[in-house]
């Protein structure tokens, strides 16, 4: 049997196989096996795509023909435990723009196998994540005018949560604004300057700046929610984090997935981003209910991510890197393309669909690409 | 025989116009501004002088010989007084000033860093090509303009600044066009390159002009009113302008004006020159037409989708095409289309006369233009087209032989291409038989509507007729509606039953569903069958039994109705066709609905695109005969409940709108247990949705267990045809919270949202709840609210057409060199290998069903021998 498929091996691919595997009964004969593999891969051959096909505009077509039917709204709602997300065609445009800054980072973690079943734990586990700021954990922030000071009520409470003394606050804030002496008063902070004369403006300065001071949890981690999925708890964060989250112990690394395609690119490389990209936009294309098969969201994604770093679908991105001219004038912007060709004198070699098709000659695809030789007799 | 050549462009050189190459090119030194002289003629010398080329028929151009539309013109040139900057230049003139030495011309980098300058240069070209190159240029020029003396001469440099948009000081001192130019010929070719520049293709001196070339008189003809005036082009205006000024300036010259008056005159044919190039530079006015409106130079005319590259390069005009309102016509075949005869007698198609079809052809030059099916053209081999009238046809009949092409009318069977816009996907387009019908509409199948995303609300669509063999082989091989079926979107049919014939399938394939052998055989004739021998010999036919006399006998499949919930053992759910017959479950938009279920993919697959074309026609129509024969009617009693779930649904409506007021109660005690990460407010909003929102999806499942189920509504909603259960439940019982960006309703007045509540009104009416269903009617503020609602969403698709329209423009452009090369790898125009296999297995979707290899049936159908 193993030799049989092996002997396929080469020519079906390895999912093919793999199901052939699960669906055939586990008594068959030989014979019967061979005929089956011989059967799926004459259907596999004359399902291949031809050469010439043009698949990337096929591609083109079926994500931008759904796209007509996506809804604009941006935000979807479900129920109260989820988190908004932008989805629909704004969604997909900011993926396919390849924007380095998206409108809703968010993150799902999943935890390693003891940490992700008791509610209360993964709630703490949670907690722990979000980033903390000074103005999270005081109840109120109030400058003293007469004395020209800066008095911060920390909240005990949240204190106690986050297992945080008003002592480590300080010598936090301590480090943060160096020429101000601290005082620390059960609960409360006191922040003076030291050096004698500070106008109110400065002591106000201090305050804003005071509210954003970095106390714990893992920056960028703007808000946690534990959500069940499936038989396990996870976290889903808005704000993003990758690096730092994937260095905690009880994440489990394999399944822990943000939504932002440039941190991914960052932290994990170009084979990630694209994954990635295939993802998010499977993602959106799969909530409005609509059906594009794979192959042409991994198309897509190839073409952003093939020069090995994510470009995005429009003239800075993909477009500015095509070799014609002509083919990046006519996309947006032609006179400037015109221009830069001029100045260095480039040669276009009418490689492309869209030159040829101003020339009103055969584009180099489908029945265009193909040519004849024939011998002319000589009358 | 005519002679073929065929060449073929392979490459175009893009470069600068030298001076010297703008004379070489041009056949006319323009020194006037006058366009003609008193008998209208063009005067020799002036802008319209006809060695430029000719735009009036009956005259020959000087420099060809040739007549109107023979000629394609020719450039001229003038003679600039004084030297002006080209506006598109000015930045890289600023570059190249505050980069070189202000004495000897050199870069201000000394001689060895040059050279690892460039050799940096060649090596990120090698890497990540010509743009990262640009790139690279900025970053070493943006650098060089601090250097304040020249590594080479020791010349102190001084700060250069640009006026905009194209005045240059130094250090307060202006730089006219003639030192600017001395400054940029000192700069040697081989520090050229820094810039970006090809020394062959420019040098940088010849971007401040010292002459300018005459665009040909072809490019800007001129259009004569009714009045007899001739308006001219805008670019002859402006043209006008600039060698009306540059004569001056020579004059002034000449006459030895003051400085101050030169001076003048020069910034006025500079000002002229640039709005010639550009009209809407930033700081500069435009210049106007003297009714005020800016007139169109040539930036304007290639840029932007009215411009020439997206408009006539791109885009391209075809004629022998046809175009008005659409409807249904259910008798066609699928693959046909209806045109009025109106249209097939305007529309031709050419036909080569032989020896073998000379008869036959003859017989359309005898009927003329105006009887059907007739002739409107003859084309002599030497190309020369006769129109064929009532008058002249004797004597062309008498003419005709071998060779010569007769432009006959459209016919039945002719190959068409129809087309509905907007194109989004390639079945917008397809291959259709011509049908010559009466009436003005072009008629289509009801089934193609899906494709073509076409309804009959006064749709327009267009018909192309090719007009060669080619054409018209690759458009019968390639874009035939049966080539077509599959979409390659997901890999599964994109025609199927809808609407009416949906129901009318689902009615037939019901379980009890009996006719008379009579009518059985009346409904398939009506459909187009005759041969019967697959009906069973029997009085009473079953509709399962009528719908498979359609299937071929040896087609097996298993598959799974609308109504098929998985663990719920129900034998009606499964379709199962044995041999050909329907054993059990009904058909429904699972099974026969667009880009539903493997059924139809599957007698695409193993009967033929011809024989699944066939039998979509036939099943559709079978369902709309059905219908008809036995009534589908629609009223407002089927959609009353029982007065028990009446009383249910108000129950449950109650106790949810008793929810919400105790929601707000303990809000405003301040007792509500508050989200993370939400306010107060924001909270009590999620948990009254919440509430709401589970009270309407009850109501709706009260209004399904109770409603009527022996309804034709009810049917439509089984079969998929239209509507879904919560349309029932909103019409019945509930029409449920109005959702303006995914929350409650809250605009409108200071704390209340109508003035008909009270202010700080949280309640559930007050925000949109609407807790009756249509049939009871709205009170006036429900309808308010639903009105909202209604707005948004038509503001919604009135914003995303053209976002969405434009990521499709976006994607198309991004990815349309992208094919299949022959050695099965995905690659890009230069070659660049995108996948290496195409989708990682290389399948073609559309040959595949839904995506994959159906590797389990064919399992069990090799299990099965």
């Amino acid at each position: 049997m193993e030799d049989l498929y092996a002997e396929y091996e080469e020519k079906l691919p390895q999912k093919l196989i793999e199901e052939i595997k699960t669906h055939v009964p586990s008594k068959i004969s030989k014979t019967k096996l061979k005929a089956i593999l011989e059967k799926v891969y004459l259907e596999y051959i004359t399902g291949i795509a031809e050469p010439g096909e043009c698949v990337g505009l096929v591609g083109a077509e079926s994500i931008g023909e759904p796209g007509t039917q996506m809804t604009l709204n941006t935000f979807h709602f479900a129920g109260v435990s989820e988190m908004n997300v932008t989805t629909g065609l704004p969604r997909l445009i900011e993926i396919l723009d390849g924007r380095a800054e998206i409108s809703t980072k968010m993150m799902e973690i999943y935890l390693k196998k003891p940490y992700n079943q008791q509610p209360e734990q993964v709630k703490k586990l949670a907690e722990s994540l979000k980033e903390t700021l000074l103005k999270d954990i005081t109840t109120s922030m109030s400058i003293n005018l007469a004395e020209t000071k800066l008095v911060i009520e920390l909240d005990e409470k949240k204190l106690t949560d986050i297992n945080v003394k008003p002592v480590q606050i300080a010598k936090v804030l301590e480090k943060n604004f160096k020429g101000y002496a601290l005082k620390v008063d059960e609960a409360s902070l006191i922040i003076k300057s030291k050096s004698k004369e500070e106008d109110i403006s400065g002591i106000y300065k201090l305050k804003q700046k005071a509210k954003s001071v970095y106390i714990g949890g893992v920056k960028g981690i703007k808000q946690v929610l534990p959500v069940k999925r499936g038989d396990e708890l996870i976290i889903i964060t808005a704000g993003t984090n990758l690096k730092e989250i994937l260095q905690l112990d009880f994440v489990d690394q394999n399944r822990v997935m943000s939504n932002d395609i440039f941190e991914i690119q960052e932290v994990l490389g170009i084979e990630a981003a694209r994954q990635a990209v295939i993802k998010e936009v499977f993602k959106v294309i799969d909530a409005q209910g609509l059906n594009v098969d794979m192959r042409h969201i991994m198309l897509v994604a190839d073409t952003m991510t093939m020069s090995g770093t994510v470009l995005g679908i429009n003239r800075y991105g993909i477009v500015k890197e095509k070799p014609s001219v002509l083919a990046r004038a006519s996309f947006e912007t032609p006179i400037k393309h015109i221009i830069q060709a001029s100045i260095t004198g480039e040669k276009d070699d009418l490689k492309s669909v869209i030159e040829n098709v101003m020339l009103n000659q055969y584009v180099p695809i489908g029945t265009g690409l193909p040519g004849l030789i024939t011998k002319i007799k000589k009358a | 025989m005519e002679e073929y050549l065929n060449k073929k462009v392979s490459s175009i050189e893009f470069g600068f116009m030298s001076p010297q190459f703008i004379k070489t090119m041009a056949t006319v030194k323009i020194v006037t501004p006058e366009l003609y002289d008193k008998e209208g003629y063009p005067v020799d010398g002036g802008l319209m002088d006809i060695r430029l080329g000719v735009i009036d028929p009956g005259l020959r151009c000087k420099t060809c010989g040739g007549k109107l539309k023979e000629c394609i013109g020719h450039f001229g040139y003038i003679e600039l007084a004084r030297p002006i900057l080209h506006i598109k230049f000015v930045s890289l003139i600023a570059d190249m000033l505050k980069s070189t030495c202000r004495d000897c011309g050199r870069l201000l980098i000394p001689k060895q860093r040059i050279d690892t300058v460039m050799e940096e240069l060649d090596r990120v070209e090698k890497e990540a090509g010509l743009v990262a190159r640009r790139d690279k240029i900025k970053e070493i020029i943006s650098t060089t303009k601090a250097i304040k003396q020249c590594p080479y001469c020791k010349a102190k440099q001084k700060a250069i600044l640009i006026e905009k948009p194209s005045t240059f000081l130094e250090e307060e001192k202006r730089l006219s066009p003639i030192e600017i130019r001395t400054r940029l010929e000192k700069i040697p070719d081989e520090d050229v390159v820094v810039f970006g520049i090809n020394p062959k293709a420019m040098r940088p001196e010849w971007s401040v002009l010292t002459v300018m070339p005459i665009p040909p008189v072809t490019m800007r003809p001129s259009i004569t009113l009714e009045s007899g005036e001739r308006s001219e082009d805008d670019l002859t205006h402006k043209l006008g302008d600039i060698v009306r000024i540059n004569q001056r300036l020579f004059e002034n010259i000449n006459a030895g004006a003051p400085e101050i008056i030169v001076e003048d005159l020069w910034d006025l044919l500079q000002y002229h020159i640039t709005t010639f190039f550009d009209n809407e530079v930033a700081q500069l006015p435009p210049a106007r037409h003297r009714s005020g409106q800016p007139l169109k130079t040539l930036t304007a005319r290639i840029n932007s989708k009215e411009g020439r590259i997206r408009n006539n390069l791109v885009g391209k005009r075809t004629n022998f095409s046809a175009r008005t309102v659409i409807s249904p016509d259910p008798k066609l075949k699928i693959n046909e289309v209806g045109v009025p005869k109106i249209v097939a007698m305007k529309i031709t198609v050419p036909e080569r006369i032989t020896e073998w079809n000379k008869e036959y052809l003859k017989k359309f030059v005898e009927k003329g233009p105006n009887s059907y099916p007739g002739s409107n053209y003859l084309i002599r081999p030497d190309g020369k087209r006769k129109r064929i009238t009532d008058e002249t046809k004797e004597q062309i009949l008498e003419e005709l032989q071998p060779g010569f092409i007769v432009e006959r009318h459209l016919m039945d069977g002719d190959i068409a291409i129809f087309n509905r816009q907007p194109s989004l996907h390639r079945m917008s387009m397809m291959c259709h038989r011509v049908r010559v019908l009466p009436a003005l509409t072009l008629r289509l199948h009801p089934a193609v509507c899906t494709p073509y995303n076409a309804d009959f609300d006064g749709d327009e669509m267009n018909l192309h007729i090719p007009q060669t063999e080619e054409a018209r082989a690759e458009a019968e091989i390639l874009m035939d509606v049966q080539t077509q079926l599959i979409s390659p979107r997901y890999g599964l049919s994109i025609i199927g039953a809808t609407n009416d014939s949906l129901s009318g399938m689902y009615v037939l394939t019901q379980k009890n569903f009996v006719v008379p052998r009579e009518e059985a055989i009346d409904i398939l004739t009506a459909i187009g069958v005759e041969d019967f021998s697959a009906l069973p010999n029997k009085k009473q036919i079953t509709g399962r039994e009528l719908f498979s006399t359609l299937l071929p006998e040896d087609f097996n499949f298993t598959g799974y109705t609308k109504a098929y919930k998985p663990g719920i053992d129900d034998a009606d759910a499964v379709v199962h066709i044995k041999s050909g017959k329907l054993i059990s479950g009904c058909m429904d938009k699972a099974n026969l609905g667009e880009g539903q279920g493997l059924l139809l993919r599957n007698l695409h697959k193993y009967y033929g695109s011809e024989f699944a074309l066939d039998l979509l026609g036939k099943i559709f129509n079978l369902g709309n005969e059905v219908l008809l024969r036995h009534g589908f009617s629609v009223g407002i009693a089927d959609v009353d409940i029982s007065e028990k779930g009446e009383a249910e649904i108000t129950k449950n409506l109650t106790q949810a709108e008793e929810d919400v007021e105790y929601l707000i109660k303990t809000y405003r005690e301040g007792k509500l247990e508050i989200l993370p990460g939400r306010t107060a407010l924001e909270t009590l909003e999620l948990r009254i949705l919440e509430v709401l929102n589970k009270a309407r999806n009850k109501t709706g499942k009260l209004v399904s267990d109770t409603a009527n189920k022996d309804t034709d509504i009810m049917r439509m909603i089984k079969s998929g045809a239209r509507g879904n259960l919560l349309n029932i439940a909103q019409m019945s019982a509930c029409v449920g919270q109005q959702a303006l960006r995914g929350g409650r309703i809250n605009k409108g007045y200071t704390d209340r949202t109508l003035s008909v509540f009270k202010k700080g009104d949280l309640g559930y009416a007050a925000h949109g709840f609407i807790n009756r269903g249509f049939k009871h009617g709205l009170r006036p503020y429900e309808l308010f609210f639903m009105s909202m609602t209604g707005r948004d969403s038509m503001m919604d698709t009135a914003l995303r057409t053209p976002k969405s329209g434009y990521l499709y423009r976006r994607l198309a452009n991004a990815l349309q060199d992208l094919k299949v090369e022959y050695d099965f790898t995905v690659r890009d125009a230069s070659k660049k290998i995108v996948q290496f296999n195409y989708g990682e297995d290389g399948l073609d979707v559309s040959k595949t069903e839904g995506g994959t290899i159906n590797v389990k049936y064919i399992i069990d159908t090799m299990e099965g021998d």
